[in-house]
């Protein structure tokens, strides 16, 4: 068999690595390299240098070390028995793309994940001595991202995270039940306590140490997860509280929501359809009630009939729906926890109205001017001059809102 | 020099440039205190004119905005709009008699100050993403060009991002209007250029549109998204772009590809694999069983327990821990967020004042046994925080099997249990704790057990005198607990 080229192995490994929803890159420390005079620099938010067709950005070079694997995860690609094309990279031919491309502003650094190969440690190993390389030998300050494998020792992590800004390990599925069943070799338990351990090791490094007050450098960027959506029967709100306890227990940054995408090559065992992506959608709405709303877990489908989130409406107007007796909210005198529960407001809107509000009274067309549109809004608020009446009551509310939406917000 | 006056009674403005900011301030400043109407005044740009024949600034005077506006029309000034200098000499007129003007969000004018602000932060966070080098020479000859075609005059702004990112390069961005060299060393911003001036190939670009291609899932094709955040403008400047057409083409056919390609055999290599690396499937546990006889046994029997449902939201089960010959166990309520994490009873907070009273009593923390009488954390999950809460009768009923199992095999002469749920764990009955504190109820069985309250109850109070009384109440009941040890 002839060697593969660098060129056939990126085909390879970066289809292998496209069912992964995660990019970000944000949320790390500030960082450049005006002092190292190396290459690459970090400011807290991410930069997105490419879309791709799927409607995704690029943002990272996003590739696997090698596709090889000895787990069969009955979702992926890269499971054992898959037929896949398979190839593996050397840690010389990783470090010399993230830099090439990095240099021509392609990407905001690496996402490096990995099919498990003989062995997790020695994987892993490879991993980290990929990142060690771009921080030491070429003096690289872009964003690194490490996809841990949960098994491998706690050495090898502790290296990670002194190298990358961002560590993470999937959940795989949102319930134990859902892991056992389609994959598996690998172990929840084993899962829930390397995030445990992951999140103790970033709190104590993020200690002052004794001598120095400087906080040594651990994975500033946090811990996420991943998790596959709609390759088993968990409802979202099942979902919503994996993803509740994850945020809690373990601090995660972000809990990504990956569709179940078909796959070629898939075991029978799973649904031959095209991903939900509104589900998808859906979910990170509610995410995101949850982390910047003040909203609870448990009351995003209070309520509701089957715990699935309304393919129809976003999560925030399908709640108000369900819970008219809070509105209408006064715009003028609502405090800010009564304003972020008004579907439409976001926060920034929200902020706005605040601000306003403390130099003038505001109407209705003044909210109108600081939102997208006032269709959504108007059963929900009072304002100068504005009250709806029976409307926020009325039994047709639904209707006269989903319409108009419908066309925003579907894709 | 041509008299200002002659534009119908105005003035007429000349900037330098597009990008003159502080001959717009100083201008700005000279005229409005002049009190020369917003109406009154012409703007253009001529390079190379100075402001001579505009009115001097009327001795003592000042002109007082707020602090902010500076930023924000900095920002707004580099808008491609013409009419952006007249506007913002507007806004600065308006300023005068309204200061709150900019924390008005629903006003028209700071509506569009801020449409305009938005628009240029667009463009440059569009620039930092779209701009692609291209490599020339080799070696001292290395150099990296760009061609940009930016909507707005951003390149001035932008240049200092570049150079943080990339110091080590020698590296230049060409755009129509402007062009940004950084030599390793110095910065210098330079004349316009055409497209044909910098470099049309790269030999990286073929990899960076096999990543490109392949990177793409046709079973999640989202035109629109797309478009929205990497507008058709752009396209024809980055490398990649000139695929998209193909692959939504073929999105339709290669998703259902993907589909068609499924299920088959399993590869090759597979049975191998399983036969290496997993030579047998574990059955599930189910292992709390009654044959531990040690308590290790019986601590990794207690790993997989399903007694009751708060193993689904827990870590792990945080067993009891101490010497099997222990004299004295120590009951408390369950493991909190630092023991769900460590595996381990008694080592946040709470544990820790224990820890320190019972060293103040004379108790050697070696020599007793410290479980919980519910060994998963339940909480409520609020935000990045795990609100402890409590276990109830049924939970405390379900775990009572582990406990059982732990004095059966350590077989103490005291029992202490600390606060309510250990005293319903350790009796089978509620007790009024703080009524029957310090007291010894002896069970049936003939166990004595010591009732006082859980450590974290003397955590939760914030007065400090009341805090010590408690500390020293709690060390009490510890120096008596040493008594009825010994």
């Amino acid at each position: 068999m002839t060697a593969l080229t660098v060129l056939e192995k990126l085909a390879i490994l970066s289809d292998a690595a496209k069912y992964d929803a995660s990019c970000a890159s944000s949320g790390s420390a500030k960082r450049d390299s005006l002092k190292s005079g190396g290459i690459g620099s970090t400011e807290g938010m991410g930069i997105c240098h490419s879309y791709a067709p799927d409607g995704r950005c690029i943002s990272l070079l996003k590739i696997l070390l090698t596709n090889f694997c000895i787990y069969d995860c009955s979702y992926c690609i890269n499971r054992s028995s898959s037929n896949v094309r398979r190839a593996r990279f050397t840690v010389d031919e990783v470090v010399k793309l993230t830099m090439d491309f990095y240099r021509r502003n392609y990407i905001e650094g690496l996402f490096l994940s990995s099919g498990v190969i003989r062995s997790p440690d020695e994987t892993m190993g490879e991993m980290v001595e990929v990142a060690r390389r771009l921080r030491l030998d070429e003096k690289f300050s872009g964003y690194i991202h490490l996809k841990t494998i949960p098994e491998s020792s706690a050495e090898l992590v502790e290296k990670a995270g002194l190298y990358a800004d961002r560590l993470s390990i999937n959940v795989e599925l949102p319930t134990d039940e859902g892991v056992k069943k389609l994959a598996p070799e690998k172990k929840p338990e084993t899962i829930r306590l390397s995030m445990a351990n992951l999140r103790r090791k970033i709190e104590e490094k993020s200690e002052p140490t004794l001598r120095t007050k400087k906080r040594e450098r651990f994975a500033p960027g946090g811990q996420s997860t991943q998790m596959i959506v709609g390759a088993d029967k968990t409802s979202d709100d099942g979902i919503l509280h994996t993803s509740a306890r994850l945020y809690g227990s373990y601090h995660l940054r972000r809990v990504y929501y990956s569709a179940f995408s078909p796959i070629p090559d898939s075991s029978s065992s799973l649904p031959l359809q095209k991903p939900p992506l509104m589900r998808e959608h859906r979910l990170y709405q509610a995410d995101w009630l949850i982390r910047f709303y003040g909203f609870s877990q448990p009351e995003i489908l209070a309520g509701s009939s089957d715990g699935m989130l309304d393919l129809a409406i976003d999560p925030k107007l399908a709640w108000a729906l369900r819970n008219r007796g809070q509105f209408p909210v006064d715009i003028n005198r609502a405090d800010r926890e009564a304003l972020l529960r008004v579907p439409g407001l976001g926060t920034k809107v929200v902020a706005k109205i605040l601000e306003t509000r403390r130099h003038r009274r505001m109407r209705l067309e003044d909210v109108g001017r600081l939102c997208q549109s006032i269709t959504k809004l108007r059963p929900f608020i009072i304002a100068e001059g504005w009250s709806p009446g029976a409307l926020t009551d009325g039994a047709g509310l639904r209707g006269k809102i989903v319409q108009p939406c419908e066309q925003l917000s579907l894709f | 020099m041509q008299p200002a006056e002659l534009d119908l009674g105005g003035y007429i403005v000349r900037l330098d440039s597009e990008t003159d900011f502080a001959g717009w301030r100083d201008a700005a400043r000279r005229l409005a205190l002049n009190e020369v109407r917003p109406e009154d005044i012409g703007w253009h740009v001529v390079p190379g004119s100075d402001q001579a024949d505009l009115p001097a600034v009327p001795a003592g005077a000042q002109l007082v905005v707020p602090r902010d506006f500076i930023g924000h029309a900095e920002t707004a000034f580099c808008h491609s709009d013409p009419s952006r200098f007249a506007f913002l000499y507007r806004l600065l007129w308006r300023l005068r008699s309204e200061p709150k003007l900019l924390a008005i969000a629903s006003d028209p004018d700071t509506r569009r100050l801020e449409t305009m602000e938005k628009a240029v932060r667009r463009d440059s966070h569009k620039m930092h993403a779209f701009v692609r080098f291209r490599k020339i020479g080799d070696g001292d000859e290395e150099r990296y060009v760009a061609w940009f075609e930016p909507d707005h005059f951003i390149v001035e702004r932008n240049a200092d991002f570049f150079v943080r990112r990339f110091t080590g390069m020698r590296w230049t961005i060409l755009t129509p209007y402007a062009s940004a060299d950084w030599d390793g060393e110095r910065l210098a911003i330079g004349p316009g250029a055409a497209k044909g001036d910098a470099p049309t190939q790269d030999d990286t670009e073929a990899l960076w549109r096999t990543y490109f291609q392949n990177i793409f899932n046709p079973a999640r094709l989202k035109v629109k998204a797309m478009q929205k955040e990497m507008p058709k403008k752009y396209w024809r400047n980055l490398p990649e772009a000139s695929l998209i057409p193909e692959l939504i083409a073929g999105a339709d056919k290669a998703a259902k590809d993907m589909i068609a390609r499924t299920p088959t055999t399993p590869a090759p290599h597979h049975a191998k694999v399983q036969a290496r690396h997993w030579p047998k499937h574990e059955p599930a546990e189910a292992r709390d069983d009654d044959s531990a006889t040690t308590i290790p046994e019986l601590r990794e029997a207690a790993k997989g327990c399903r007694r009751c449902p708060l193993w689904r939201d827990a870590t792990q089960t945080v067993f009891g821990e101490g010497p099997e010959n222990a004299k004295v166990i120590f009951v408390g309520e369950q493991p909190g967020d630092q023991e769900d994490l460590a595996g381990k009873p008694f080592v946040g907070p709470a544990g820790k004042v224990f820890d320190a009273i019972l060293d103040d009593a004379g108790v050697d923390r070696q020599k007793v046994y410290v479980t919980n009488a519910v060994k998963h954390f339940k909480f409520e999950p609020r935000g990045k925080r795990r609100i402890h809460s409590k276990p109830n009768a049924g939970e405390v009923q379900a775990c009572r099997w582990w406990i059982d199992r732990e004095f059966a095999l350590i077989k103490p002469d005291l029992a202490v249990a600390l606060g309510a749920t250990a005293a319903l764990s350790l009796l089978g009955k509620a007790i009024p704790v703080t009524k029957m504190r310090g007291q010894v109820i002896k069970r049936e069985d003939g166990l004595r057990v010591f009732i006082t309250i859980h450590p974290s109850f003397i955590l939760r109070i914030h007065e400090p005198a009341d805090k010590d009384a408690e500390r020293e109440r709690f060390l009490h009941d510890m120096k008596q607990v040493k008594r009825l040890m010994a």
